[in-house]
């Protein structure tokens, strides 16, 4: 009986609106290679994060007030007279930094098994542009404390727009809306945190996923599971039923509908997420003072400067490269450069092999260094500027930047094992 | 197998390339801190930590953002009680904890208006405030005769001066006791670990609950992974 009013019910609304068919093709029906791994994780959980930030945002604003005068003090408000106020405070900061950590991780994964190439580019383009957004939106979103970390790391940043030739000082005035940080840049980077970024940011997710489920998800073997109309033999094929708009265009093989086989095994990782996310959230939410910095426990004073100035961790690749460039302008095109180059990867990369396990010794290498590089470059910009630590940033710059170019080189006649054409089990 | 071992060696040298330079490049002269040793759950060390507060350190330095009946609440002291013997600055129980100092006078007394100190604990650390208050010696360049180890040249008197006494610096920097105050150094030291506990309190009243529940979340996190675990074996049994 209930059973049927529900068909009814879906059935009145299907012909409204295709929602059975748009969770049959992204969903229930979608071919997903069986043989996705740990690395395949951290898309779904970038979407859980995403998720915790909009709602422990929304329910912030309610507490929160956008002005230097009352916006230190409306956090201690939360924290100590909004029921779980504290909760919500600490859901939020550890989001933004498991954010930064679960982007990286995707990011890697998609290096690892080129799920940047053809014909992925575009993927990979909308996924840079979230990234981008997703740096804005934390810079915005550090700001709002008004802590004097929050004040003077506003400050290096913004200072680094007034680099630009000839309209900088203009630039930066525009941005700031007062000739210093003051309540004016506080109340536009509360509009455009809680407005403005997110809103692209969700639209850009939407856009990321469509373009996925277009081309399809790439895998740790590089293999394509849609193989050509009628080139395999019926029992080849997958067994599983797919969304027509697939099955009809190609042969699926070694696929399994998302829905609810990576349904039930996101679920599990999520919860071990969860249980590591809590453990830093619950027992050390100020992340060793990486998530929140001890200057960020007194309000924003534009005359007492922190002994150590130090952006957030998640920018710390892009602002190590900054300064250990000794001309400013070069450094801020270093560090601009820096950024391009990964939107540039999918033409940097000339190969067809996709997955690193079937792409030569020189490319796992490559690989290695990029990434001990990249953690280096993160670990420096943490740390004071000594001539140690600048020395250790511009060999980890070079490696950064070398990734790339080596790529280019080397990538075009590469020595490359065969890939499989099946998914093995 | 194999898989697994390059994924190890990659973590591996991920993480020693991430240690390599903090140890490294991390450098510079850091001021040594005693361990506080402080106990939040310790109320009677709290209370006593409060009471030397108001006597000693509210009528220069506030506690804006915390209030007087929450404070009384958390560390288990009657209303009644609260308000003839904590509140000598305010009469609203549910106000915040504040002081009638005006602020730009007291920068001109000062050199810098004296701090609130709600969150001083989370800004400096315990061990910092323990130090801090341990480490006055005596010092005729400065306005108030008295400077400090941990905190060069810093603005404020030796409040407790005659409980602790004062000391003398030589020059490696070794503090000695030149006069006793009225509590022996063992006193003086509980003393200041009962406002270090209390200014850790203040800085984050949730601390002992956020705790207390985040056991609960892990406990239930890890049960439920263990389920969702079978969940998954069950449901891959068809494709495998």
């Amino acid at each position: 009986m209930l059973m049927k009013v529900f068909t009814d019910f879906m059935g009145w609304i299907d012909k409204r609106l295709p929602v059975t068919d748009a969770w049959n093709k992204h969903i229930a029906q979608y071919p997903a290679p069986k043989n996705f791994n740990f690395w395949y994780i951290f898309g779904s959980l970038a979407m859980l994060i995403l998720v915790n930030q909009i709602f422990t945002g929304i329910w912030l604003t309610m507490n929160y007030v956008p002005s230097a005068e009352g916006a230190f003090a409306s956090i201690e408000y939360i924290m100590r007279d909004v029921d779980f106020g504290w909760l919500l405070r600490y859901m939020h900061s550890t989001g933004a930094s498991a954010f930064f950590i679960v982007i990286y991780m995707h990011m890697m994964r998609g290096l690892m098994y080129g799920s940047y190439q053809k014909p992925r580019e575009l993927l990979w383009i909308f996924g840079m542009l979230i990234f981008l957004v997703l740096m804005a939106e934390a810079f915005m979103g550090y700001l709002l404390p008004w802590g004097n970390m929050s004040y003077w790391g506003a400050q290096v940043i913004i200072s680094i727009f007034g680099l630009v030739p000839i309209i900088g000082d203009d630039l930066t005035l525009w941005i700031r809306g007062d000739y210093v940080i003051s309540g004016a840049t506080l109340n536009r980077f509360f509009a455009l945190h809680v407005i403005a970024l997110p809103l692209v940011l969700v639209i850009l997710v939407f856009l990321h996923i469509l373009a996925l489920h277009e081309v399809g998800s790439n895998n740790p073997e590089g293999t394509d599971i849609k193989k050509p109309k009628g080139s395999m033999k019926p029992e080849e094929l997958s067994k599983f039923t797919f969304h027509k708009q697939y099955s009809d265009k190609y042969d699926i093989v070694d696929a399994v509908p998302f829905h609810p086989y990576y349904t039930v095994k996101d679920i599990m990782y999520v919860v071990g997420f969860l249980f590591l996310f809590c453990w830093v959230m619950f027992f050390a939410p100020e992340g060793g003072g990486y998530f929140m910095e001890a200057p960020n426990f007194t309000p924003a004073d534009g005359l007492k400067t922190p002994e150590h100035i130090a952006p957030v961790w998640y920018f710390g690749p892009f602002y190590t490269i900054l300064r250990v460039i000794p001309n400013a302008m070069l450094g801020a095109i270093g560090m601009f450069s820096a950024i391009i180059v990964l939107f540039l990867l999918p033409w940097f990369d000339r190969g067809t092999v996709k997955s690193v396990r079937y792409r030569s010794k020189l490319h796992l290498f490559n690989l290695i260094q990029f990434s001990i590089c990249f953690v280096v470059l993160g670990a420096l910009g943490t740390m004071p500027a000594t001539p140690m630590a600048n020395l250790i940033g511009a060999i980890a710059s070079f490696g950064y930047f070398g990734f790339f170019v080596a790529l280019w080189f080397y990538s075009k006649n590469e020595n490359t094992k065969p890939v499989p054409e099946r998914i093995a089990d | 197998m194999k898989k697994l071992i390059i994924a190890a060696t990659f973590g591996i040298l991920c993480s020693v390339s991430a240690l390599v330079p903090f140890s490294a490049v991390a450098s510079g002269p850091s001021i040594h801190l005693d361990k506080a040793n402080n106990d939040l759950s310790d109320k009677e060390s709290l209370k006593k930590g409060f009471k030397t507060y108001v006597n000693y350190c509210l009528g220069c330095h506030q506690l804006q953002y915390q209030r007087y009946n929450r404070t009384f609440n958390d560390l288990g002291i009657e209303e009644a009680d609260g308000i003839a013997n904590y509140m000598y600055s305010s009469d609203k129980v549910g106000g915040h904890i504040l002081n009638a100092m005006p602020k730009k006078e007291a920068a001109s007394w000062f050199g810098s208006a004296p701090p609130d100190l709600t969150l001083e604990a989370r800004f400096r650390s315990p061990d910092w405030i323990y130090t801090y208050l341990r480490s006055f010696y005596i010092d005729e360049n400065r306005p108030f005769g008295v400077n400090n180890t941990v905190f060069k040249d810093v603005g404020m008197p030796h409040v407790l001066q005659n409980l602790q006494g004062v000391s003398t610096i030589d020059e490696h920097g070794q503090l000695s006791p030149a006069m006793g105050g009225t509590l022996t150094a063992e006193e003086y030291d509980v003393v200041v670990r009962d406002l270090t506990n209390f200014l850790e309190y203040v800085g984050e009243p949730n601390k002992l609950e956020r705790k207390a529940i985040g056991y609960w979340v892990l406990a239930f996190l890890f049960f439920f992974f263990i389920l969702t675990y079978f969940l998954k074996r069950e449901y891959w049994k068809d494709v495998h």
